[in-house]
């Protein structure tokens, strides 16, 4: 598979590790976050952690449109969906996230909600064309990549006159969230592996404030394992000459000024929140995109008159800690024992990408050394 | 996060989609993102998306500095040390 | 003189009939169905007898015994069908404990409304994977539900068989040092029926690998008949499979990703779809386990064999209290290769 299996050669993984080896300095240590759950999900995979030296410390970010969103949406998802002539279509990855009392959109599916899996925004539409006696909804979730597909679907519906489409948006911002993490000041991260995916289309130039803010260096980097490495490489190199610059290993898809047609789309149909809750980080300013007036009628907050309510995280829980780096999945209480991928508490474990469930799914084998 | 893969543009569709090829597996997706995509683009696919268009040199480059990489390394740190997590 | 009539019955409408609920009934229309179809397809001496249960002698040995209910959506798929598939499962089942499978029974579950034409193809690909098995179907069983009750048609089978002297083969007997190794590529059959499915559909050429392999077995037997574990790795794949045969022999695994047999196809499924093949399902593929210095025989003896031909080494028993099976990934790393949680489902992030 071209430009797949290129970057996931493991000889020239040895030789990237020996590279890192070398230019690591053994005086000091490397608290480096990856943002994106893509990122956190190859390290396990592959097993890059196991070739870094040990003074290399990877922080696995917030970075899964799964794991931040937070209880509340999921309740109010659900409920849409026992809706009467409500269809919800969703993507695979939240239909076992649990909401409150442990119902996921898969229990509510068994307990007789119309609850469809999608591969794309464009099957939503399909199945509201096919469904003109049934509202169909879509919960939408995800970052800058993700949106752009559910702000497409919005503008054919309107296209179209659809009316018995409409979205709940959920999509949320990327550079909100590592503001907020920095802002925080608590994170012990000296260096960061920027969105791969998010900035094709946002592009580099969204990073480069931030990295001047906190003096912080940015490498923005492909999920395959080499492209990884590579950043992780930069980033050593960035610190020890004391650079905070935002650098481009995933050149091959990514400019800096990004998708400029995706974001006119997405302008044209959504706006800022003024806040928006996170589950792990809370309320965080300006870090979620609603849909404009103007599209109002694809609006499912608005049509279905959908309240919101917060719901707290398990007191044990230390997701909130994990997401900013400041803990690790080991140091929490109920990871592994009452806490699993089987049956997440936390937000961590909820996705496969979460650091938790990452660290659950493919990395525990360190305990059996 | 953000699932999404290269894929070879095999063939222009209407509507502004087209059939992506991969190891063998085509799937349909739609170019609404993407303009002036022709047959033979490697495109990122997302969602049945094509996000951005891949650039062939900038991932010969890159692949290039992998290359690079490693030589003339001392044979102390082509070794790993015993590491944790 | 008129010549006397032999039945005053329509014959079925095997194009466009449909099974309604007469033909669970009891009555004469279940009789026609059976006739008509089952026993027409299926035809053996045992059925022939027209009996509740079918009688027959069993040779003398260790005797197993397999059920296993077949659902599957959609009921047609590239490379086969429910029923080539309910015959080869349950054949495969009392398989991997060493056995020579000699009858099955087969009970469907028909729901209202399914066309008669699509039945009589299941039929049909049942009687056919049940000759070529040479494993006949001896006795069964036919139930109607009302419409919306069921999903078109499930198929139960139950397989009997008889394991040869000295072979003594089961999930708890995998010891550290031991070689694991599969029977070919792994994930075919899951992707080619996601292949199909509503909103995901992609184009392939993958084929369900769905197979009896009973013969692939015999030929093993043959060759080391101290063979410790085999297992078909079907529902939760090749990972959930060597998960459960660690947790019931109390070791560990170790595998090589660059030794397993994935096909680039159903790699590149995965990749669309957020997929890890280990995970998925194989309908024609068997795990055994047995001791390294007989590994090598093995592998030629299953090489050797149409449904072994990409045989592959793929890894070892180890000890571990942990019961963890992990990898050497291709990429030069290390990972858990851990049980499949919940349901495996496409993913966008």
């Amino acid at each position: 598979m071209k430009y797949i299996d290129e970057f996931r050669d493991g000889q020239l993984a040895q030789k990237l590790a020996a590279d890192i080896r070398r230019e690591a300095r053994s005086d000091r240590a490397y608290g480096l976050m990856e943002f994106c759950g893509g990122h956190t999900h190859a390290i396990f995979r592959y097993g890059v952690q196991g070739l870094l030296p040990d003074n290399i410390n990877m922080i696995h970010g917030p970075g899964c449109p799964v794991c931040v969103l937070p209880i509340g949406r999921v309740d109010s998802a659900i409920e849409l969906a026992y809706r009467p002539n409500v269809i919800l279509c969703t993507y695979g990855d939240m239909l076992r996230v649990p909401g409150s009392n442990r119902v996921s959109l898969l229990k509510a599916k068994a307990g007789g909600a119309d609850v469809r899996m999608i591969y794309s925004s464009a099957d939503a539409l399909k199945i509201a064309q096919e469904n003109p006696d049934k509202q169909v909804v879509f919960f939408a979730i995800g970052f800058e990549t993700t949106t752009p597909p559910t702000a497409v679907a919005i503008l054919q519906a309107a296209t179209m006159d659809l009316a018995n489409f409409s979205v709940f948006s959920n999509h949320v911002l990327t550079p909100a969230a590592i503001s907020a993490i920095m802002g925080s000041g608590e994170a012990r991260v000296d260096g960061v592996v920027g969105p791969a995916h998010v900035s094709t289309v946002i592009g580099s130039r969204p990073y480069e404030l931030f990295a001047e803010q906190y003096h912080m260096p940015v490498v923005i980097a492909g999920f395959e394992p080499l492209d990884v490495m590579q950043a992780i490489l930069m980033l050593v190199r960035q610190l020890n000459e004391g650079r905070a610059e935002v650098e481009n290993e995933f050149s091959r898809a990514v400019t800096r000024d990004g998708n400029l047609k995706a974001q006119a789309m997405v302008a044209e149909v959504f706006e800022l929140r003024k806040t928006f809750e996170w589950r792990g980080l809370g309320w965080v300013p300006d870090s979620g995109l609603q849909i404009r007036e103007k599209y109002v009628a694809y609006d499912a907050e608005k049509r279905f008159e959908l309240p919101y309510q917060s719901v707290a995280d398990h007191p044990a829980c230390e997701c909130s800690a994990i997401i900013r780096g400041v803990k690790k999945p080991l140091d929490c209480k109920v990871f592994g024992t009452v806490c699993t991928p089987d049956n997440p508490i936390g937000s961590c474990m909820v996705s496969s990408e979460g650091a938790c469930a990452a660290y659950y799914t493919y990395g525990r084998y360190k305990e059996s050394r | 996060m953000c699932l999404a893969i290269p894929a070879r543009v095999a063939e222009l569709q209407e509507n502004d989609t087209a059939m992506v090829e991969l190891g063998g597996v085509r799937k349909q997706i739609s170019l609404a993102l993407v303009d002036g995509v022709s047959v033979g683009d490697y495109v990122i696919v997302h969602v049945g998306y094509a996000l951005n268009r891949l650039d062939p040199d900038e991932a010969a480059k890159t692949l290039a500095l992998f290359a690079e990489i490693g030589e003339g390394i001392a044979p102390e740190f082509l070794t790993p040390s015993a590491s944790s997590e | 003189m008129t010549k006397p009539r032999t039945g005053y019955i329509r014959p079925l409408d095997l194009k466009n009939g449909q099974v309604d609920m007469t033909h669970g009934s009891g009555g004469r229309a279940m009789a026609q169905l059976i006739e008509e179809l089952f026993l027409t397809a299926f035809d053996n001496e045992y059925l022939r007898q027209m009996n509740d249960q079918a009688s027959f002698q069993i040779p003398a040995g260790r005797m197993v015994m397999a059920t296993d209910s077949h659902v599957v959506s959609p009921l047609f798929f590239p490379g086969g069908d429910i029923g080539c598939l309910s015959v080869h499962g349950t054949i495969n089942d009392v398989a991997m404990a060493g056995a020579v499978p000699l009858y099955l029974s087969a009970s469907f579950i028909l729901e209202e409304g399914f066309p008669l034409a699509d039945l009589a193809r299941i039929v049909e690909s049942m009687a056919n994977a049940s000759r070529q098995a040479g494993v006949p179907i001896v006795t069964g069983d036919t139930k109607v539900v009302e419409r919306n009750k069921g999903d078109g048609v499930f198929i139960t089978t139950t397989g009997v068989g008889i394991v040869p002297h000295g072979v003594n083969i089961s999930g708890d007997l995998a010891r550290p040092g031991d070689a694991i190794i599969v029977s070919g590529t792994v994930g075919d059959h899951g992707v080619a029926i996601l292949s199909v499915r509503e909103n995901l559909s992609f184009g392939t050429s993958i084929q369900s690998d769905t197979a009896a392999l009973h013969g692939l077995v015999a030929a093993m037997v043959a060759a080391v008949p101290g063979i410790h574990v085999l297992r078909d790795p079907t529902r939760g794949g090749l990972a959930t499979t060597l998960n459960e045969i660690a947790r019931q022999s109390g070791v560990g695994m170790m595998l090589r990703e660059t030794n397993l047999p994935i096909r680039t196809e159903v790699r590149a499924a995965c990749e669309f779809l957020g997929l890890d093949p280990l995970y998925s399902a194989n309908e024609g593929k068997l795990v055994v386990i047995c001791r390294q210095e007989d590994a090598d025989a093995l592998l030629e003896a299953m090489r050797t064999h149409p449904l072994g031909q990409d045989a592959a080494l793929i890894g070892e028993v180890i000890e571990d209290d942990h019961h963890f099976v992990q990898m050497e990934t291709a990429f030069g790393g290390r990972r858990i290769v851990d049980w499949l949680t919940g349901e495996q489902l496409p993913r966008i992030c």
